[in-house]
């Protein structure tokens, strides 16, 4: 095929749940290709020579390569190209900001000067992994024979996954330690049901337990047992820790301590981990709002809001301080968020929250923005209009605008070195300042993406992998 | 999964069970809890202090009172039984300062009031074994709600009972004999403050005016226990504090007790309707 029709192909747009009924359900919103447009939307490949899109992913995943196979149908063969470099292709197709990555510098969107019309790389990458999940073609990995060295894995989320998977391919015992009663981190507790189905992560978990890794659930490191003492006491060779961003920033402003303000992660985590939805069966009470206004931009803020219009809110507002350009959800989730019924208050911000007698939250004070001179992060920086306080009434805040790094490993490990922040610092191979202790994801990086957390657990258990074969 | 070691009820609606639970035996400290979780798949996980433990013998003791759900089923499980998870141990520990100095016995007041004295137990136990004297002071509303007051008498120098309606020791709140202890010439060094909270917000006060360094020890509302929800957070000196990390203990003088208090209460009319709907309390 000639590039020429290569570009007339029509890109192919994604099944998805009907907006009126899926603001009402859990299920998965958007529903994947079929086996028919995978190979289509594949085929718009160019294979271009200087394969940018490789350059905008953060573990320089083979995407021509894997298109190519997946274009000649050849499902099986592109997830085996993917899984070279990542290590959880249902996931990552999901909830990678693609648009931001690898998809932003595609060559075809360029030709077609509309980077949405860009190869829809995750798209693709996701039906990989689920036809090869659903129909069982998986291609087995290897594991070397046993060293008879033993690798502690904290925290079970995506850095840990990867790291878990690296260490006992390489014929180490690796034992993972969480401290929910089940395992996956901020796959299981955050990302809602309707955006990643958890029988996908439960299917990444039990690939984890094929490979022989054992997992200790209930289990917080730092205090059921501290760091040091799995090296000096039970007798393991290295910790990699990987206990991510997991301690909710909020705005420090009036009224935040009011019932019915939450934080983004308690309140997800209530809905999905502690199956808050499920009233019939769930003993973890849930807060309904009828007018809930959501604080933040991200993927989280996005995630909450959806999740309160399923809960029965009847109205939603999501409240953030900069432009559209600005924020940093993915696209499809903004999408996503403005169809099932979200209101979008953009370049506002809140001042403070406002309560009853009983400390009941019943209305929001916010305060109008405008972008002003580009600020560290390269964004215009949001500055308040004065005089411009106007009132939302609500009975329902959850505030999303971001993640702080959990002190709980830090404080209870002596000699571990953690920046200002409280990341934990490393030498960029995942080694910390404690020998045999190595570090990678949000816990290291502040909170970041999927993608990027599962680059820093692959790059620790090389180190970690190499550094035990010296001992 | 832990195991159901011994079962006791105290009082109409406390329990005291011993759990086997080596690995959190292993490293509590005095002032320390877990999160509990009774039901495997869609149970709730809630915070519960560490009464008694033994490192040798691998177990831990939770006393707790029926007031929800979550504690109404695990007041119906049994001896040989096991829970799904109990997690821990979380929080800080309880600061052990030795006040001791100049031949004088450094003196520390533990008030407990209604199930607080249980955790109350191993916190008199740990200042008494670091050199100070540590009195006790037990309240509950009536004389069947006394509890452990035989193992508070062998490990306090001296034990302070009160009821609220004069049926055991004298018929007084907690405050009063605290506060008396307060104007002695001698104060106390510190006083540390657990049980209900609208207890240790007058505990609080009634020690404030004399200065007096005084703990108290948060239950709030928690999933995790670990940093991640927030959903403990209190206000303490005009900040925000998450009792799990943070705490669970702060000066009491700095807690905002009013806040803490009503955000206890957020969930009541959820838990209220849950309740009629599970049947439990259908009466």
């Amino acid at each position: 095929m000639t590039p020429q029709e290569r570009m007339k192909i029509p890109p192919q747009e994604m099944p998805q749940q009907d907006p009126h009924v899926r603001a009402h359900n859990m299920d998965e919103v958007a529903l994947g290709y079929t086996a028919e447009m995978a190979k289509t939307e594949a085929s718009r490949c160019m294979n271009c020579p200087t394969k940018p899109c490789m350059n905008g992913c953060p573990v320089a995943v083979n995407i021509p390569g894997f298109l190519a196979k997946a274009a000649e149908g050849d499902f099986a063969g592109a997830l085996a190209i993917i899984r070279e470099t990542s290590l959880l292709p249902a996931v990552c197709g999901r909830v990678c900001p693609q648009e931001k990555q690898c998809q932003k510098f595609c060559t075809m969107g360029k030709l077609l000067k509309d980077q949405s019309k860009a190869v829809a790389i995750g798209r693709v990458e996701r039906f990989c992994a689920d036809f090869v999940r659903v129909s069982g073609e998986q291609a087995k990995t290897g594991v070397l024979p046993p060293t008879g060295k033993r690798v502690a894995v904290v925290g079970s989320g995506p850095a840990s996954i990867t790291c878990a998977a690296d260490c006992a391919r390489a014929g180490h015992e690796v034992t993972m330690f969480e401290a929910f009663h089940k395992p996956g981190g901020v796959l299981v507790y955050g990302i809602p049901e309707f955006r990643l189905p958890k029988a996908i992560v439960s299917e990444e978990i039990d690939g984890l337990k094929r490979l022989g890794v054992k997992i200790e659930t209930n289990f917080v490191a730092g205090r059921t047992r501290k760091v040091r003492d799995f090296i000096d006491k039970d007798g393991f060779d290295a910790v990699f820790v990987g206990t991510g961003a997991g301690l909710p920033k909020f705005m420090g402003i009036e009224g935040e301590n009011l019932i019915g303000v939450f934080s983004a992660n308690e309140y997800l985590t209530r809905a999905n981990l502690m199956k808050a939805y499920d009233e019939s069966h769930a003993d973890t009470p849930f807060w309904h709002g009828k007018r809930v206004v959501v604080l933040g931009g991200g993927n989280v803020a996005m995630d909450a809001s959806r999740m309160a219009l399923r809960l029965g809110a009847d109205a939603v507002y999501l409240v953030y301080r900069r432009g559209a350009g600005e924020m940093p959800a993915r696209a499809e989730e903004v999408e996503h968020a403005k169809e099932e019924g979200v209101e979008f208050h953009l370049l506002q911000n809140a001042k403070r929250i406002l309560g009853d007698e009983n400390a009941r939250v019943t209305g929001i004070e916010c305060l109008k923005y405008e972008l002003g001179e580009p600020d560290a992060s390269g964004r215009r920086s949001p500055v308040a209009i004065e005089g411009s306080e106007f009132t939302i009434p609500c009975d329902t805040v959850i505030v999303a605008v971001g993640n702080g790094s959990n002190p709980l490993i830090a404080s209870t490990t002596a000699g571990l070195d953690v920046d200002k922040r409280g990341h934990i610092v490393t030498d960029g191979s995942g080694r910390t300042s404690v020998k045999g202790v190595y570090a990678g994801g949000d816990i290291v990086l502040g909170a970041a993406t999927v993608i990027l957390a599962m680059g820093e657990g692959r790059r620790a258990a090389a180190s970690i992998n190499a550094d035990l074969a010296e001992k | 999964m832990n195991k159901i070691l011994e079962k006791r009820q105290l009082s109409a609606n406390v329990w005291r069970m011993k759990l086997e639970a080596p690995l959190i035996a292993r490293e509590r400290k005095a002032g320390q809890f877990v999160i509990v979780q009774v039901v495997e798949e869609f149970g709730e996980r809630i915070p519960l202090t560490i009464g008694n433990a033994s490192a040798e013998e691998g177990w831990i003791e939770i006393i707790f009172q029926t007031v929800g759900e979550t504690t109404m089923k695990l007041s119906r499980r049994e001896v040989g039984e096991y829970l799904p998870a109990v997690t821990g141990p979380l929080g800080r520990p309880t600061e052990i300062t030795n006040y001791s100095k100049d031949g004088r016995k450094g003196w520390v007041v533990v008030v407990g009031g209604g199930i607080g004295v249980a955790p109350s137990h191993p916190i008199v136990q740990a200042f008494r074994a670091a050199g100070n004297r540590v009195t006790m002071i037990m309240g509950a509303r009536t004389k069947e709600l006394i509890i452990m007051e035989e193992e508070m008498r062998k490990a306090a120098d001296e034990v302070v009972i009160v009821t609220d309606d004069g049926s055991y020791g004298r018929k007084c709140l907690v405050t009063e004999p605290l506060k008396e202890f307060c104007e002695l010439p001698e104060k106390p060094d510190e006083v540390v403050i657990i049980g209900p909270p609208v207890m240790m917000k007058f505990a609080a006060l009634a020690t404030k005016p004399y200065g007096v360094k005084t703990i108290a020890s948060l239950n709030s509302i928690m999933i995790d226990g670990t940093g991640m929800c927030g959903g403990c957070r209190v206000t303490v000196g005009g900040q925000t504090k998450f009792v799990c990390v943070d705490g669970p203990e702060f000066d009491a003088h700095q807690v905002d007790f009013d806040n803490f208090i009503k955000r206890l209460g957020s969930f009541k009319k959820e838990e209220a309707d849950h309740k009629c709907r599970s049947g439990l309390f259908a009466n």
